[in-house]
Parts: C-alpha cells; structure tokens; sequence
C-alpha cells in the first residue's frame, strides 16, 4: 500500500497466504483452551530457534486491548476471525509489514507475505522461504495425494490462497465491470467487488484470487492469478482513456469536487471518506489532479480508518468524534500535501 | 434501508460477483461489512461450502445414504460428518481418512481435483495415519500398564518409540500396512522392517 512496485497506478497490493496444521494437534474447531495453548508455544518455541525471530516481534493477540486489534486488523495484519475469536492466539510479525504469521485462526497457522504493487512471483519466493524454515521446526498435518490438511476443504492441498488488490475506477465508471468479470469466473478466479457498482459510497476496490487449492502447484496457481491481472490492467487503462477522450471536463470537475469535499468537510463518515479518496486517487493517476501523490491518498485511506484515527489522537472516539476527526486529519493531510508526502 | 443480518442501516451495498448463479448484492451496516470485507477471497467460506454441500447432496445422494453418511463419526476427535456438514469445518486432520467416502466428491467439487501437486514438506511424518496409530499403541499400552501386562506394554513402547523416530523414508503407507499385519497375526516382540514373505 505504498503506492510502489509494478503497477502501482492499478494495482494495490499482492498478497500470498498459507494455510498450515500441526499434526499433533486437533483443527481448531476441536481444541481444548489446553491445545490452543501448547500450539502457540509450539510455534513461538520453534520460532526461537530460528534466524528469523531477531527481525520479528511475537504479539499475544489475547492480551491486546479492542483497539490494538482493530488496528492490527485494519492494517490486513491480522484477519476478522483472528480479531474476533477467544483463547489463546498470537500473529507474529515483521516491523516492515512485509510478512505476518497468525496463530489459531481458522487453521493452526495462517502465513501470511504483502507486497506493494504487482509481484506475486517474489510474494510467493518469500512465502516459500518463510514455509520452509517453520517447517523445519515444526510437523505439519500433510499426506501425499491431498497435500496440507486444513480445516476448511476449501484450502485442502497447497492452502494457498494468491490475491491481488486492483483500484479499478474507470471500469466501474463505463459501467464495464460485471461483464469483465463474468468472464473471469468462467476460468476459476474470485472476484470480489469490495464496494460494488450501485452502491452510493464505493471505493471501487477488487480482489482477484485463485478459488482452487488442490491439483495444480503452487507457482501454477500463482501463474493463473498473475495472467489475469495485465488484462484488467489494460481493460482498466482503456476505459480510463475513454473517459479522458470523451469527457475531460466532467471527469475534471468529478474528481476535483471530491478533492473539494475531502479538504473541506467538517465531518465525514469512514464510507464517504473511501468513495471520495477513490476518486482522487484516480484523479492523480491521470494527471487530473496535480498537487496530490498516490502515496499519501494510499497512506489516507488506510489512517481514516477508526482504529488508526483513534491510536492517532491516542485516546478511544466515539463515532461522531472519529468522523470530526477524520475530516480534521484529511483537511491537514491534503491541504498541506506536498509537506504530508514523506510522512 | 436495513442491515441484511441486523436492525442497523445498511451504508455497504455490496456486489458479489463470484456467485456462480450471478452478482449478488448485499446490504450491510459497517460492522457487518467489516466481517464480511475482511474474510480472505473467499467471502463467507461456510455459507459457500453449505450451499455446495446442499447442491451436491440433493443431486447425489437420497435421504437414506445421507442419514449414513451424516452418523459417521471421526475416531480421532469425535465429530459426526453432520456436524462438519453444519459447521463447514473439520475437526482433525483424520477427518480426511475418516470421512473419505463422502469428502471425495465435495472437494471434486470444490477443485476439481482429487491430488496435490504442489509443495511437499521435507518432514513428512504429519500424516494423519502415523498420529491415528500413535495414539492407538499409546492408549493400547496404557491398558496394558494397567492390567499389569508389563511385557506386552514394553512391546508397545518399543513399536511407539520406533515410530516417533522414523524419518519420512521409513513412514510410509507400507510401513503401515505391515506394521497392521503383524497385530493381526504375529506375536513377535519385535517390529519386523521387512516385508512379510508371502
């Protein structure tokens, strides 16, 4: 979410994850508070006797505070079902936010690597390096013909779950975006629109991924995930063209008065915040909107989250506080823009 | 207009587009929406997996096979292929041996595969088979202990022993086999790495 790497105008972030069992243990869903216990001083032992552990910090995710997790959770550190579960449970994680390890989610591991931009095939090399050193401590639940045994069968065989975030605007614009991805679905990838056409506050946000697990390699379902992508990309870029060829002007003004909007509300709800942010961001891409870096509209729409607002004024907000708030922070951060970009 | 699970507004409106049966669209509160938006790629994995189970079942099997289905029960951790069928999640590795028969058809379903070719951990000894048979010689050597049959229980340590320090060369499903043939019908002390000579 820095606004670097490949692709970075469309392409949000890359996303590899793993799931992994101990073979001594049972699946989540059957273990006693004993069991969650003992895995998760199995994985921070293991974790020990690796290099690893000097660059990484082990958090007891069921000693956090509300907000601590939501932050986290906000941050795609930990997921909903880490935040939200009881007993015990940890994420262990790397400062730079290039990796993060949950422990008792859905599976007994869930590995986790982010990239900015699109570069699956480096997410996956370090997802792979990852895997190899805790299995070098650790006995995974695994057979020959079904391959890593996870609690769902949905993650059966490689749990490996490849993703990639895509801002797609101008599709969702055109009106573009259901007949793009029918075609998609055809092939086995998911689509996710996160803030769907219709929709009055949208953020225009799509997640592809892989929806098999089990019969193609690893690197073959990194390959399906990362074929797909250039096309949206380009499909993308078409339709941004066609908007600036055909109506400048409007688009100008649309993006511009979301800018307005943004730099001058009083107070703004976290939902109004993305629909308007996703505007400027594509504003900036095309050169519409000068004064504004994609870094700090990336930065924005993850620090207009709750969480990340109230850990900011470093005390808890009630909603109508977060929503002054908010509209203070976006107010401070664009109109001061180019200061705001290093921070 | 209000929150599809709860009395809230509903400000998400959600499009869902990888239903097979078209986009969908959910209204949701932003709690709601929180849950749903955070869940990884696949949006809500337990309600997906009922309706494929629903699908599955209704075209392939008749309420009869069902009921037996539904009653088989995991030795390991006790859970009912029903309550995996209402939960959308197993409750231990053995599952996977336990309820075969009826996981088969749903992960071809799901995969549209029945093999792993990807990865394979340089320690192979997490199959669920080596932890069944552990876990069956160590309550086998616990009666014994009990009965005071110590020469029976030092037999087991030894068989106990012998598996937890193999390496993945040495657990394999022969092994197994062999190792299953001789409490059926050899009463020898020890374990015998050869094949049995037929």
């Amino acid at each position: 979410m820095r606004g670097h790497g490949p692709e970075s105008d469309i392409v949000m972030s890359s996303r590899i994850r793993l799931a992994r069992n101990l073979a001594e243990f049972p699946f989540i869903r059957k273990c006693t508070p004993k069991d969650r216990t003992a895995i998760a001083t199995a994985v921070h032992r293991a974790l020990d006797s690796l290099p690893l552990s000097a660059d990484t910090e082990y958090v007891d995710v069921a000693k956090l505070g509300d907000l601590d997790r939501q932050f986290l959770m906000e941050r795609q550190l930990i997921s909903h079902e880490l935040n939200e579960s009881q007993g015990a449970r940890a994420v262990i994680l790397d400062p730079k936010e290039r990796f993060s390890i949950m422990v008792n989610e859905e599976d007994h591991l869930r590995l986790q690597v982010m990239q900015s931009g699109l570069d699956l095939e480096s997410a996956w090399k370090r997802m792979d390096q990852l895997d190899d050193q805790l299995e070098s401590k650790l006995t995974y639940a695994f057979t020959k013909r079904l391959g890593y045994l996870t609690a769902c069968p949905t993650n059966v065989g490689t749990g490996l779950r490849v993703s990639v975030m895509l801002h797609l605007p101008a599709l969702v614009a055109t009106k573009q975006i259901d007949k793009v991805f029918r075609a998609l679905n055809k092939i086995n990838v998911a689509v996710r629109g996160l803030f769907g056409e219709g929709s009055q506050f949208m953020g225009d946000f799509y997640q592809i991924s892989n929806q098999t697990t089990l019969g193609k390699s690893e690197l073959g379902l990194v390959a399906k995930v990362q074929e797909v992508v250039p096309r949206l990309i380009e499909y993308e870029r078409r339709a941004r063209d066609f908007l600036v060829s055909e109506s400048r002007q409007d688009l100008h003004d649309n993006v511009s008065r979301a800018l307005g909007i943004l730099c001058t509300a009083k107070k703004i709800s976290s939902e109004e915040t993305m629909h308007y942010l996703s505007k400027v961001r594509m504003g900036v891409n095309l050169g519409l909107i000068e004064d504004v870096k994609i870094p700090t509209v990336n930065k924005l729409f993850i620090h207009t989250q709750p969480a990340h607002l109230q850990k900011l004024c470093g005390r808890k907000l009630s909603v109508t506080d977060r929503n002054i708030e908010r509209a203070n922070y976006l107010q401070l951060h664009l109109s001061k823009r180019s200061e705001s970009e290093n921070n | 207009m209000k929150c599809q699970h709860c009395e809230k507004p509903a400000t998400f409106h959600i499009t869902e587009l990888t239903e097979p049966s078209g986009p969908t669209v959910l209204h949701l509160c932003e709690e709601h929406a929180r849950t749903f938006l955070s869940s990884d790629g696949t949006a809500t994995p337990a309600s997906a997996l009922a309706s494929l189970l629903a699908k599955q079942l209704k075209m392939e099997k008749v309420a009869e096979e069902l009921a037996i289905s539904d009653k088989k029960t995991c030795p390991i951790c006790g859970i009912s292929f029903a309550d995996f069928r209402k939960g959308g999640r197993l409750g231990c590795a053995y599952d996977y041996v336990a309820f075969e028969d009826d996981l088969e058809p749903l992960l071809v379903n799901i995969h549209g595969a029945l093999a792993h070719t990807g990865k394979v951990p340089t320690n192979q000894s997490g199959s669920p088979e080596r932890q069944h048979r552990l876990m069956q010689l160590k309550s086998e050597m616990k009666e014994a202990i009990t009965r005071e049959d110590y020469e029976s229980a030092s037999r087991l340590r030894d068989k106990i022993s012998k598996i937890e320090l193999d390496d993945e060369s040495s657990w394999t499903d022969d092994a197994l086999e062999e190792d299953m043939d001789e409490d059926q019908d050899d009463e020898d002390d020890t374990f015998q790495a050869d094949p049995p000579i037929v």
